[in-house]
Protein backbone atom coordinates (compact mmCIF):
# COMPACT_ATOMS: atom_id res chain seq x y z
CA UNK A 1 0.00 0.00 0.00
CA UNK A 2 1.11 3.55 -0.72
CA UNK A 3 2.19 5.82 2.09
CA UNK A 4 -0.99 7.23 3.52
CA UNK A 5 -1.58 10.01 6.00
CA UNK A 6 -3.69 9.19 9.03
CA UNK A 7 -7.12 10.71 9.40
CA UNK A 8 -8.60 11.57 12.77
CA UNK A 9 -12.25 12.48 12.79
CA UNK A 10 -15.09 13.34 15.10
CA UNK A 11 -18.48 11.76 14.53
CA UNK A 12 -21.84 12.76 15.95
CA UNK A 13 -25.46 11.90 15.37
CA UNK A 14 -26.48 15.29 16.78
CA UNK A 15 -27.61 13.82 20.09
CA UNK A 16 -29.96 16.21 21.86
CA UNK A 17 -27.47 17.90 24.22
CA UNK A 18 -27.65 19.40 27.70
CA UNK A 19 -26.68 22.87 28.88
CA UNK A 20 -24.18 23.10 31.71
CA UNK A 21 -27.02 23.78 34.16
CA UNK A 22 -28.38 20.33 33.32
CA UNK A 23 -31.39 21.45 31.30
CA UNK A 24 -31.91 19.78 27.97
CA UNK A 25 -31.43 21.73 24.76
CA UNK A 26 -34.02 21.62 22.03
CA UNK A 27 -33.25 20.12 18.63
CA UNK A 28 -32.50 23.57 17.16
CA UNK A 29 -30.02 24.48 19.86
CA UNK A 30 -28.41 21.03 19.58
CA UNK A 31 -27.92 21.58 15.84
CA UNK A 32 -26.35 24.99 16.37
CA UNK A 33 -24.16 23.43 19.06
CA UNK A 34 -22.78 20.92 16.55
CA UNK A 35 -21.89 23.74 14.14
CA UNK A 36 -20.05 25.55 16.95
CA UNK A 37 -18.25 22.30 17.77
CA UNK A 38 -17.17 21.95 14.14
CA UNK A 39 -15.65 25.42 14.41
CA UNK A 40 -13.72 24.35 17.49
CA UNK A 41 -12.58 21.14 15.80
CA UNK A 42 -11.48 23.15 12.77
CA UNK A 43 -9.50 25.55 14.95
CA UNK A 44 -7.84 22.56 16.64
CA UNK A 45 -6.81 21.10 13.28
CA UNK A 46 -8.93 17.94 13.54
CA UNK A 47 -9.12 16.37 10.08
CA UNK A 48 -12.81 15.63 9.76
CA UNK A 49 -16.25 15.90 11.30
CA UNK A 50 -18.87 13.42 10.16
CA UNK A 51 -22.59 13.48 10.87
CA UNK A 52 -24.98 10.55 11.11
CA UNK A 53 -28.47 10.64 9.67
CA UNK A 54 -31.27 9.62 12.05
CA UNK A 55 -34.98 10.07 12.25
CA UNK A 56 -35.81 9.70 15.93
CA UNK A 57 -36.23 11.82 19.03
CA UNK A 58 -32.77 11.32 20.52
CA UNK A 59 -30.98 12.86 17.55
CA UNK A 60 -31.33 16.28 15.91
CA UNK A 61 -29.65 15.49 12.59
CA UNK A 62 -31.93 14.10 9.90
CA UNK A 63 -30.54 16.29 7.09
CA UNK A 64 -26.77 16.18 7.51
CA UNK A 65 -25.88 17.99 4.29
CA UNK A 66 -27.66 21.14 5.45
CA UNK A 67 -25.70 21.11 8.70
CA UNK A 68 -22.53 20.45 6.72
CA UNK A 69 -23.41 23.40 4.48
CA UNK A 70 -23.55 25.65 7.53
CA UNK A 71 -20.26 24.21 8.71
CA UNK A 72 -18.72 24.86 5.29
CA UNK A 73 -19.28 28.56 5.83
CA UNK A 74 -18.11 28.51 9.44
CA UNK A 75 -14.87 26.56 8.97
CA UNK A 76 -11.86 26.58 6.68
CA UNK A 77 -9.98 23.31 6.64
CA UNK A 78 -11.89 20.52 8.33
CA UNK A 79 -13.34 17.86 6.02
CA UNK A 80 -17.12 17.63 6.22
CA UNK A 81 -18.59 14.17 6.09
CA UNK A 82 -21.49 11.92 6.85
CA UNK A 83 -21.37 8.72 8.90
CA UNK A 84 -23.55 7.44 7.48
CA UNK A 85 -25.85 8.52 4.69
CA UNK A 86 -28.54 5.85 4.53
CA UNK A 87 -28.37 5.41 0.77
CA UNK A 88 -30.90 2.55 0.74
CA UNK A 89 -33.77 4.86 1.64
CA UNK A 90 -32.55 7.83 -0.35
CA UNK A 91 -32.42 8.72 -4.03
CA UNK A 92 -28.83 8.45 -5.28
CA UNK A 93 -29.43 11.22 -7.81
CA UNK A 94 -30.61 13.63 -5.14
CA UNK A 95 -27.77 12.56 -2.85
CA UNK A 96 -25.33 13.31 -5.66
CA UNK A 97 -26.91 16.74 -6.21
CA UNK A 98 -26.65 17.58 -2.52
CA UNK A 99 -23.05 16.46 -2.25
CA UNK A 100 -21.91 18.10 -5.47
CA UNK A 101 -23.51 21.31 -4.13
CA UNK A 102 -21.62 20.81 -0.87
CA UNK A 103 -18.48 20.15 -2.91
CA UNK A 104 -18.84 23.63 -4.43
CA UNK A 105 -19.69 25.41 -1.19
CA UNK A 106 -16.94 23.73 0.85
CA UNK A 107 -14.23 23.86 -1.82
CA UNK A 108 -14.09 20.10 -2.04
CA UNK A 109 -14.04 19.33 1.67
CA UNK A 110 -17.11 17.06 1.54
CA UNK A 111 -17.04 13.31 2.09
CA UNK A 112 -19.84 10.82 2.03
CA UNK A 113 -20.01 7.58 3.94
CA UNK A 114 -22.62 5.24 2.56
CA UNK A 115 -24.43 2.70 4.70
CA UNK A 116 -27.30 0.28 4.61
CA UNK A 117 -28.63 1.86 7.77
CA UNK A 118 -28.35 0.06 11.07
CA UNK A 119 -31.20 2.27 12.22
CA UNK A 120 -34.13 1.52 9.96
CA UNK A 121 -36.54 4.38 10.77
CA UNK A 122 -35.92 5.96 7.37
CA UNK A 123 -37.45 3.03 5.47
CA UNK A 124 -41.10 3.43 6.46
CA UNK A 125 -40.61 7.21 6.71
CA UNK A 126 -39.65 7.47 3.05
CA UNK A 127 -41.91 4.70 1.87
CA UNK A 128 -39.42 1.87 1.35
CA UNK A 129 -40.16 -1.72 2.21
CA UNK A 130 -37.69 -3.28 4.59
CA UNK A 131 -38.15 -6.48 2.67
CA UNK A 132 -35.80 -4.95 0.08
CA UNK A 133 -33.22 -3.91 2.69
CA UNK A 134 -30.34 -5.57 0.90
CA UNK A 135 -31.52 -5.16 -2.68
CA UNK A 136 -32.03 -1.43 -2.22
CA UNK A 137 -28.47 -0.90 -1.03
CA UNK A 138 -26.97 -3.17 -3.64
CA UNK A 139 -28.66 -1.33 -6.47
CA UNK A 140 -28.17 2.16 -5.11
CA UNK A 141 -24.47 1.76 -4.37
CA UNK A 142 -24.04 0.60 -7.98
CA UNK A 143 -25.94 3.68 -9.13
CA UNK A 144 -23.79 5.89 -6.89
CA UNK A 145 -20.60 4.46 -8.41
CA UNK A 146 -22.03 5.23 -11.86
CA UNK A 147 -23.01 8.79 -10.87
CA UNK A 148 -19.49 9.47 -9.64
CA UNK A 149 -18.19 8.92 -13.16
CA UNK A 150 -19.75 12.30 -13.97
CA UNK A 151 -20.74 11.33 -17.49
CA UNK A 152 -24.16 11.46 -19.15
CA UNK A 153 -25.73 8.42 -17.60
CA UNK A 154 -27.82 5.52 -18.79
CA UNK A 155 -29.43 3.54 -16.02
CA UNK A 156 -32.19 1.08 -15.47
CA UNK A 157 -32.90 -0.55 -12.15
CA UNK A 158 -35.56 -2.28 -10.12
CA UNK A 159 -35.86 0.25 -7.29
CA UNK A 160 -34.48 3.34 -9.02
CA UNK A 161 -35.45 5.64 -11.86
CA UNK A 162 -34.54 5.06 -15.46
CA UNK A 163 -32.02 7.56 -16.84
CA UNK A 164 -31.17 8.07 -20.50
CA UNK A 165 -28.06 10.06 -21.35
CA UNK A 166 -28.78 12.14 -18.27
CA UNK A 167 -26.38 14.60 -16.73
CA UNK A 168 -26.84 15.44 -13.05
CA UNK A 169 -26.12 19.00 -11.89
CA UNK A 170 -24.18 20.71 -10.52
CA UNK A 171 -21.45 18.73 -12.23
CA UNK A 172 -18.20 18.23 -10.38
CA UNK A 173 -15.20 20.10 -11.78
CA UNK A 174 -13.18 17.95 -14.19
CA UNK A 175 -10.94 15.49 -12.39
CA UNK A 176 -12.69 15.94 -9.02
CA UNK A 177 -14.90 13.50 -7.21
CA UNK A 178 -16.93 13.09 -4.04
CA UNK A 179 -14.76 11.19 -1.58
CA UNK A 180 -16.79 8.07 -0.79
CA UNK A 181 -16.41 5.48 1.93
CA UNK A 182 -18.71 2.72 3.09
CA UNK A 183 -19.65 2.31 6.75
CA UNK A 184 -19.97 -1.33 7.84
CA UNK A 185 -20.91 -3.08 11.05
CA UNK A 186 -19.99 -6.73 10.74
CA UNK A 187 -21.50 -8.15 7.62
CA UNK A 188 -18.90 -9.86 5.43
CA UNK A 189 -20.88 -9.07 2.30
CA UNK A 190 -20.85 -5.33 3.07
CA UNK A 191 -17.06 -5.39 3.09
CA UNK A 192 -16.86 -7.36 -0.12
CA UNK A 193 -19.34 -5.02 -1.81
CA UNK A 194 -17.29 -1.95 -0.83
CA UNK A 195 -14.15 -3.52 -2.29
CA UNK A 196 -16.01 -4.39 -5.47
CA UNK A 197 -16.88 -0.73 -6.04
CA UNK A 198 -13.42 0.45 -5.02
CA UNK A 199 -14.50 2.28 -1.85
CA UNK A 200 -12.62 2.23 1.45
CA UNK A 201 -14.54 1.12 4.55
CA UNK A 202 -14.91 2.42 8.06
CA UNK A 203 -15.95 -0.25 10.54
CA UNK A 204 -18.18 0.67 13.46
CA UNK A 205 -16.43 -1.09 16.33
CA UNK A 206 -18.76 -0.23 19.17
CA UNK A 207 -18.50 -3.29 21.39
CA UNK A 208 -16.05 -5.96 22.46
CA UNK A 209 -12.33 -6.22 21.94
CA UNK A 210 -11.46 -4.36 18.75
CA UNK A 211 -8.94 -7.00 17.68
CA UNK A 212 -11.93 -9.26 17.16
CA UNK A 213 -12.42 -7.35 13.90
CA UNK A 214 -9.14 -8.55 12.43
CA UNK A 215 -10.93 -11.10 10.19
CA UNK A 216 -12.99 -8.28 8.66
CA UNK A 217 -9.86 -6.25 7.93
CA UNK A 218 -8.23 -9.32 6.41
CA UNK A 219 -11.35 -9.87 4.33
CA UNK A 220 -11.08 -6.38 2.82
CA UNK A 221 -7.47 -6.96 1.78
CA UNK A 222 -8.19 -10.46 0.51
CA UNK A 223 -11.20 -9.24 -1.48
CA UNK A 224 -9.05 -6.53 -3.08
CA UNK A 225 -6.72 -9.27 -4.34
CA UNK A 226 -9.60 -11.45 -5.41
CA UNK A 227 -11.28 -8.74 -7.51
CA UNK A 228 -8.06 -6.95 -8.47
CA UNK A 229 -9.34 -3.75 -6.86
CA UNK A 230 -7.42 -1.09 -4.93
CA UNK A 231 -6.31 -2.33 -1.51
CA UNK A 232 -7.30 0.76 0.47
CA UNK A 233 -6.59 1.50 4.11
CA UNK A 234 -9.45 1.03 6.54
CA UNK A 235 -10.89 3.13 9.32
CA UNK A 236 -12.78 2.56 12.54
CA UNK A 237 -15.44 4.47 14.46
CA UNK A 238 -15.97 4.20 18.23
CA UNK A 239 -17.49 6.07 21.16
CA UNK A 240 -15.39 8.12 23.56
CA UNK A 241 -15.24 10.70 26.33
CA UNK A 242 -11.91 12.36 27.10
CA UNK A 243 -11.65 14.27 30.37
CA UNK A 244 -8.72 15.14 32.62
CA UNK A 245 -10.12 12.93 35.37
CA UNK A 246 -10.56 9.26 34.44
CA UNK A 247 -13.18 8.57 37.12
CA UNK A 248 -15.26 11.51 35.95
CA UNK A 249 -15.06 10.32 32.33
CA UNK A 250 -16.26 6.89 33.44
CA UNK A 251 -19.24 8.34 35.30
CA UNK A 252 -20.19 10.62 32.40
CA UNK A 253 -20.04 7.56 30.16
CA UNK A 254 -22.11 5.49 32.53
CA UNK A 255 -24.72 8.23 32.68
CA UNK A 256 -24.94 9.04 28.98
CA UNK A 257 -23.47 6.26 26.82
CA UNK A 258 -25.26 3.56 28.77
CA UNK A 259 -28.52 5.50 28.66
CA UNK A 260 -28.30 5.86 24.90
CA UNK A 261 -27.39 2.21 24.30
CA UNK A 262 -30.27 1.13 26.53
CA UNK A 263 -32.76 3.40 24.74
CA UNK A 264 -31.73 2.04 21.36
CA UNK A 265 -31.70 -1.45 22.83
CA UNK A 266 -35.41 -1.18 23.59
CA UNK A 267 -36.08 -1.01 19.84
CA UNK A 268 -33.44 -3.51 18.83
CA UNK A 269 -34.13 -6.03 21.53
CA UNK A 270 -30.80 -5.61 23.34
CA UNK A 271 -30.69 -6.10 27.08
CA UNK A 272 -29.73 -3.06 29.19
CA UNK A 273 -25.97 -2.66 29.60
CA UNK A 274 -24.55 -4.00 32.84
CA UNK A 275 -21.92 -2.07 34.80
CA UNK A 276 -19.62 -5.03 34.37
CA UNK A 277 -19.90 -4.91 30.57
CA UNK A 278 -19.56 -1.12 30.56
CA UNK A 279 -16.31 -1.28 32.53
CA UNK A 280 -15.07 -4.07 30.28
CA UNK A 281 -15.69 -1.83 27.28
CA UNK A 282 -13.52 0.88 28.87
CA UNK A 283 -10.76 -1.46 30.06
CA UNK A 284 -10.43 -3.81 27.12
CA UNK A 285 -13.29 -3.17 24.76
CA UNK A 286 -14.49 -0.46 22.44
CA UNK A 287 -15.05 2.62 24.61
CA UNK A 288 -12.38 5.30 24.54
CA UNK A 289 -13.27 6.77 27.90
CA UNK A 290 -10.59 8.22 30.16
CA UNK A 291 -7.77 10.74 30.28
CA UNK A 292 -6.07 11.97 27.09
CA UNK A 293 -3.11 9.65 27.70
CA UNK A 294 -5.31 6.60 28.35
CA UNK A 295 -7.40 7.25 25.26
CA UNK A 296 -4.36 7.95 23.08
CA UNK A 297 -2.69 4.71 24.17
CA UNK A 298 -5.82 2.75 23.42
CA UNK A 299 -6.43 4.33 20.02
CA UNK A 300 -2.81 3.78 18.99
CA UNK A 301 -2.85 0.18 20.18
CA UNK A 302 -6.00 -0.69 18.27
CA UNK A 303 -5.10 1.22 15.11
CA UNK A 304 -1.81 -0.68 15.06
CA UNK A 305 -3.43 -4.04 15.75
CA UNK A 306 -5.96 -3.54 12.96
CA UNK A 307 -3.76 -1.55 10.52
CA UNK A 308 -6.20 1.34 10.57
CA UNK A 309 -5.42 4.61 8.85
CA UNK A 310 -8.48 6.43 10.11
CA UNK A 311 -10.04 6.77 13.54
CA UNK A 312 -13.37 8.51 14.13
CA UNK A 313 -14.28 9.29 17.72
CA UNK A 314 -18.02 9.48 18.35
CA UNK A 315 -18.42 12.32 20.84
CA UNK A 316 -21.42 13.61 22.79
CA UNK A 317 -23.12 10.22 22.88
CA UNK A 318 -26.37 10.43 24.80
CA UNK A 319 -26.24 14.25 24.79
CA UNK A 320 -23.87 15.19 27.66
CA UNK A 321 -23.34 18.64 29.17
CA UNK A 322 -21.93 21.27 26.84
CA UNK A 323 -18.65 21.59 28.74
CA UNK A 324 -18.16 17.81 28.68
CA UNK A 325 -18.64 17.72 24.93
CA UNK A 326 -16.22 20.60 24.40
CA UNK A 327 -13.63 19.08 26.74
CA UNK A 328 -13.66 15.84 24.75
CA UNK A 329 -13.18 17.72 21.47
CA UNK A 330 -10.44 19.93 22.90
CA UNK A 331 -8.59 17.01 24.49
CA UNK A 332 -8.91 14.97 21.30
CA UNK A 333 -7.50 17.75 19.12
CA UNK A 334 -4.84 19.13 21.45
CA UNK A 335 -3.56 16.05 23.21
CA UNK A 336 -4.88 12.76 21.91
CA UNK A 337 -4.31 13.10 18.16
CA UNK A 338 -0.70 14.39 18.46
CA UNK A 339 0.05 11.66 21.00
CA UNK A 340 -1.47 8.90 18.84
CA UNK A 341 0.59 10.08 15.87
CA UNK A 342 3.67 10.00 18.06
CA UNK A 343 2.86 6.48 19.25
CA UNK A 344 2.22 5.32 15.70
CA UNK A 345 5.41 6.97 14.56
CA UNK A 346 5.50 9.96 12.30
CA UNK A 347 1.90 10.41 11.23
CA UNK A 348 2.06 8.26 8.12
CA UNK A 349 2.26 4.55 7.58
CA UNK A 350 2.88 2.06 4.84
CA UNK B 1 -19.67 -39.62 22.29
CA UNK B 2 -17.67 -39.16 19.12
CA UNK B 3 -17.31 -35.50 18.28
CA UNK B 4 -20.20 -34.60 15.98
CA UNK B 5 -19.41 -32.91 12.69
CA UNK B 6 -21.00 -29.45 12.65
CA UNK B 7 -22.52 -28.15 9.44
CA UNK B 8 -23.36 -24.46 9.17
CA UNK B 9 -25.80 -23.28 6.53
CA UNK B 10 -25.29 -19.58 5.86
CA UNK B 11 -22.06 -17.61 5.79
CA UNK B 12 -23.15 -14.14 6.85
CA UNK B 13 -22.65 -12.42 10.17
CA UNK B 14 -23.77 -15.35 12.29
CA UNK B 15 -22.49 -18.20 10.12
CA UNK B 16 -18.94 -16.88 9.90
CA UNK B 17 -18.92 -16.04 13.62
CA UNK B 18 -20.07 -19.54 14.61
CA UNK B 19 -17.56 -21.07 12.21
CA UNK B 20 -14.75 -19.12 13.85
CA UNK B 21 -15.91 -20.03 17.35
CA UNK B 22 -16.30 -23.68 16.37
CA UNK B 23 -12.84 -23.94 14.83
CA UNK B 24 -11.33 -22.26 17.91
CA UNK B 25 -13.09 -24.88 20.01
CA UNK B 26 -11.49 -27.64 17.96
CA UNK B 27 -14.70 -28.78 16.24
CA UNK B 28 -14.99 -29.95 12.66
CA UNK B 29 -16.90 -27.18 10.90
CA UNK B 30 -18.34 -27.53 7.42
CA UNK B 31 -19.96 -24.42 6.03
CA UNK B 32 -21.82 -23.51 2.86
CA UNK B 33 -24.41 -21.19 1.42
CA UNK B 34 -26.46 -20.75 -1.74
CA UNK B 35 -23.52 -19.55 -3.79
CA UNK B 36 -20.72 -21.40 -5.54
CA UNK B 37 -18.15 -23.03 -3.32
CA UNK B 38 -15.36 -21.15 -5.11
CA UNK B 39 -17.03 -17.81 -4.35
CA UNK B 40 -17.26 -18.66 -0.67
CA UNK B 41 -14.04 -20.55 -0.04
CA UNK B 42 -11.65 -17.57 0.01
CA UNK B 43 -14.08 -15.72 2.30
CA UNK B 44 -14.19 -18.59 4.80
CA UNK B 45 -10.45 -19.15 4.55
CA UNK B 46 -10.08 -15.50 5.58
CA UNK B 47 -12.88 -15.14 8.11
CA UNK B 48 -12.78 -18.57 9.73
CA UNK B 49 -9.59 -20.36 8.72
CA UNK B 50 -9.84 -24.06 9.42
CA UNK B 51 -13.51 -24.36 8.54
CA UNK B 52 -14.29 -26.44 5.46
CA UNK B 53 -16.19 -24.72 2.67
CA UNK B 54 -18.53 -26.93 0.66
CA UNK B 55 -21.86 -26.79 -1.10
CA UNK B 56 -24.96 -26.53 1.05
CA UNK B 57 -25.91 -30.04 -0.06
CA UNK B 58 -22.53 -31.41 1.04
CA UNK B 59 -22.75 -29.53 4.33
CA UNK B 60 -26.06 -31.23 5.05
CA UNK B 61 -24.89 -34.65 3.88
CA UNK B 62 -21.66 -34.58 5.91
CA UNK B 63 -22.92 -33.07 9.15
CA UNK B 64 -24.25 -34.73 12.28
CA UNK B 65 -25.60 -31.42 13.49
CA UNK B 66 -26.79 -28.71 11.09
CA UNK B 67 -26.97 -25.10 12.29
CA UNK B 68 -29.34 -22.82 10.38
CA UNK B 69 -27.61 -19.44 10.12
CA UNK B 70 -29.76 -18.19 7.27
CA UNK B 71 -32.69 -15.77 7.23
CA UNK B 72 -35.85 -17.32 8.64
CA UNK B 73 -37.65 -16.58 5.38
CA UNK B 74 -35.17 -18.81 3.52
CA UNK B 75 -35.88 -21.89 5.62
CA UNK B 76 -38.86 -22.70 3.38
CA UNK B 77 -36.37 -23.20 0.52
CA UNK B 78 -34.59 -26.03 2.37
CA UNK B 79 -35.33 -29.56 1.20
CA UNK B 80 -36.87 -31.45 4.13
CA UNK B 81 -35.82 -34.80 2.64
CA UNK B 82 -32.13 -33.82 2.64
CA UNK B 83 -32.34 -32.90 6.32
CA UNK B 84 -34.48 -35.88 7.36
CA UNK B 85 -33.13 -37.60 10.47
CA UNK B 86 -30.66 -34.81 11.22
CA UNK B 87 -30.38 -32.75 14.36
CA UNK B 88 -31.01 -29.17 13.24
CA UNK B 89 -30.17 -26.21 15.48
CA UNK B 90 -32.37 -23.35 14.37
CA UNK B 91 -30.54 -20.09 15.04
CA UNK B 92 -32.92 -17.99 12.95
CA UNK B 93 -35.12 -15.18 14.21
CA UNK B 94 -37.74 -13.14 12.46
CA UNK B 95 -35.80 -10.04 11.44
CA UNK B 96 -37.63 -7.37 9.50
CA UNK B 97 -34.51 -6.14 7.68
CA UNK B 98 -34.20 -9.46 5.93
CA UNK B 99 -37.58 -11.14 6.32
CA UNK B 100 -39.84 -8.17 5.54
CA UNK B 101 -41.63 -5.46 7.47
CA UNK B 102 -44.67 -7.57 8.31
CA UNK B 103 -44.12 -10.93 9.95
CA UNK B 104 -46.20 -13.43 8.01
CA UNK B 105 -44.16 -16.40 9.24
CA UNK B 106 -44.39 -16.73 13.00
CA UNK B 107 -46.59 -15.43 15.80
CA UNK B 108 -47.15 -15.58 19.54
CA UNK B 109 -49.08 -18.79 19.03
CA UNK B 110 -46.55 -20.43 16.72
CA UNK B 111 -42.94 -19.57 17.45
CA UNK B 112 -40.53 -19.38 14.52
CA UNK B 113 -38.76 -22.62 15.42
CA UNK B 114 -42.08 -24.46 15.48
CA UNK B 115 -42.59 -23.22 11.91
CA UNK B 116 -39.13 -24.56 11.07
CA UNK B 117 -39.90 -27.91 12.71
CA UNK B 118 -43.19 -28.12 10.77
CA UNK B 119 -41.27 -27.63 7.51
CA UNK B 120 -38.46 -30.00 8.48
CA UNK B 121 -40.91 -32.56 9.82
CA UNK B 122 -38.50 -35.51 9.73
CA UNK B 123 -35.62 -33.61 11.41
CA UNK B 124 -34.98 -33.13 15.12
CA UNK B 125 -35.24 -29.36 15.34
CA UNK B 126 -34.00 -27.45 18.37
CA UNK B 127 -34.03 -23.70 18.87
CA UNK B 128 -30.52 -22.57 19.86
CA UNK B 129 -28.05 -19.72 19.30
CA UNK B 130 -30.98 -17.29 19.05
CA UNK B 131 -30.86 -14.99 22.02
CA UNK B 132 -27.32 -13.65 21.83
CA UNK B 133 -26.18 -11.19 19.16
CA UNK B 134 -23.49 -12.48 16.80
CA UNK B 135 -20.97 -9.95 18.13
CA UNK B 136 -21.77 -11.00 21.70
CA UNK B 137 -21.27 -14.70 20.93
CA UNK B 138 -17.57 -14.00 20.53
CA UNK B 139 -17.26 -11.20 23.06
CA UNK B 140 -18.94 -13.09 25.88
CA UNK B 141 -17.20 -16.41 25.28
CA UNK B 142 -13.82 -14.68 25.46
CA UNK B 143 -14.80 -12.56 28.40
CA UNK B 144 -16.11 -15.30 30.68
CA UNK B 145 -14.01 -18.41 30.25
CA UNK B 146 -15.10 -19.73 33.64
CA UNK B 147 -18.50 -18.19 34.46
CA UNK B 148 -19.96 -19.39 31.17
CA UNK B 149 -22.95 -17.65 29.64
CA UNK B 150 -26.26 -19.44 29.37
CA UNK B 151 -27.22 -20.59 25.88
CA UNK B 152 -30.87 -21.53 26.01
CA UNK B 153 -32.36 -24.21 23.81
CA UNK B 154 -35.72 -25.86 23.31
CA UNK B 155 -36.66 -29.06 21.51
CA UNK B 156 -39.34 -31.71 21.36
CA UNK B 157 -36.72 -34.45 20.89
CA UNK B 158 -35.55 -35.64 24.28
CA UNK B 159 -33.10 -38.12 22.79
CA UNK B 160 -31.25 -35.21 21.16
CA UNK B 161 -30.72 -33.27 24.37
CA UNK B 162 -27.33 -34.82 25.24
CA UNK B 163 -25.95 -34.01 21.79
CA UNK B 164 -27.36 -30.47 21.86
CA UNK B 165 -25.84 -29.86 25.29
CA UNK B 166 -22.53 -31.29 24.16
CA UNK B 167 -22.44 -28.97 21.15
CA UNK B 168 -23.41 -25.85 23.11
CA UNK B 169 -20.74 -26.68 25.68
CA UNK B 170 -18.17 -27.26 22.97
CA UNK B 171 -18.89 -23.81 21.55
CA UNK B 172 -18.16 -22.34 24.98
CA UNK B 173 -21.60 -21.89 26.55
CA UNK B 174 -23.58 -23.28 29.48
CA UNK B 175 -26.60 -25.10 28.00
CA UNK B 176 -29.93 -24.00 29.46
CA UNK B 177 -32.83 -26.35 28.78
CA UNK B 178 -36.15 -24.55 28.27
CA UNK B 179 -38.06 -27.77 27.58
CA UNK B 180 -40.28 -28.44 24.56
CA UNK B 181 -39.85 -26.40 21.38
CA UNK B 182 -42.88 -24.14 21.99
CA UNK B 183 -41.11 -22.67 25.03
CA UNK B 184 -38.50 -21.28 22.66
CA UNK B 185 -40.91 -18.40 22.04
CA UNK B 186 -39.43 -16.75 25.14
CA UNK B 187 -36.11 -16.32 23.29
CA UNK B 188 -37.51 -14.34 20.38
CA UNK B 189 -36.80 -10.66 19.65
CA UNK B 190 -38.74 -8.42 22.02
CA UNK B 191 -38.43 -10.81 24.94
CA UNK B 192 -36.43 -9.61 27.94
CA UNK B 193 -34.32 -12.76 27.46
CA UNK B 194 -33.41 -11.79 23.90
CA UNK B 195 -29.96 -10.24 23.76
CA UNK B 196 -28.98 -11.59 27.17
CA UNK B 197 -25.51 -12.98 27.75
CA UNK B 198 -25.76 -13.95 31.42
CA UNK B 199 -25.09 -16.93 33.67
CA UNK B 200 -27.64 -19.77 33.94
CA UNK B 201 -28.70 -18.59 37.41
CA UNK B 202 -29.28 -15.06 36.13
CA UNK B 203 -31.08 -16.44 33.12
CA UNK B 204 -33.37 -18.50 35.35
CA UNK B 205 -34.17 -15.42 37.45
CA UNK B 206 -35.12 -13.44 34.35
CA UNK B 207 -37.17 -16.34 33.03
CA UNK B 208 -39.05 -16.46 36.35
CA UNK B 209 -40.24 -12.86 35.89
CA UNK B 210 -40.89 -13.09 32.15
CA UNK B 211 -44.67 -12.87 32.41
CA UNK B 212 -44.43 -9.57 34.26
CA UNK B 213 -42.80 -8.02 31.19
CA UNK B 214 -44.70 -6.45 28.26
CA UNK B 215 -43.53 -9.36 26.09
CA UNK B 216 -44.83 -11.87 28.62
CA UNK B 217 -48.14 -10.03 28.75
CA UNK B 218 -48.39 -10.25 24.96
CA UNK B 219 -47.84 -14.00 25.16
CA UNK B 220 -50.66 -14.31 27.70
CA UNK B 221 -52.96 -12.11 25.64
CA UNK B 222 -52.32 -14.06 22.43
CA UNK B 223 -52.39 -17.56 23.89
CA UNK B 224 -54.96 -17.02 26.59
CA UNK B 225 -52.36 -17.86 29.22
CA UNK B 226 -48.75 -18.78 29.80
CA UNK B 227 -47.01 -21.28 27.55
CA UNK B 228 -47.74 -24.73 28.99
Amino acid sequence: MAKQAYTFGLDTFGDIAFRDDGTQMGAGESLRQVVKEAQLADALGIDLIALGEHHRSEFAISSPEIVLGAMAQATSNIRLGTAVTVLSSDDPVRVFERFSTLHALSNGREEIMLGRGSFTESFPLYGFDMENYDGLFEEKIAMWAELLKGKPMNWEGKFTQKLTETTVYPQLPAGETIATTVGVGGSPESIIRAVYYGFPVVIAIIGGEPTRFRPYVDLYHQAAKQFDKPDLPLGMHAHGIILDDAAEATEVGWQYIKAEMDRIGIDRGWAPMSRDRFEFEIDKGSYYVGTPEQVAQKIAKNMKALDMSRFDLVYGTGGQLEHQRLATIRNYGERVIPRVKELLGGGAHD
Amino acid sequence: MTEPVIGILGAGKLGTTLARLGVQAGLTINIGNRHDVADLKWIIDTMAPGAHTMSAADVIASADVVILAIPLSHVADLDPAALAGKLVLDATNYWKEVDGTVNRISSFTQSSSEVVQAHLAASQVAKAFNHMGYHDLEIEVDRHPTARRAMAYATDHDASRPVIEHVLQAFGFAPFDLGPLRFGLVLEPGSPLFGEAITPAEFQAKLDTLYASPFGQKIIAARGGKID
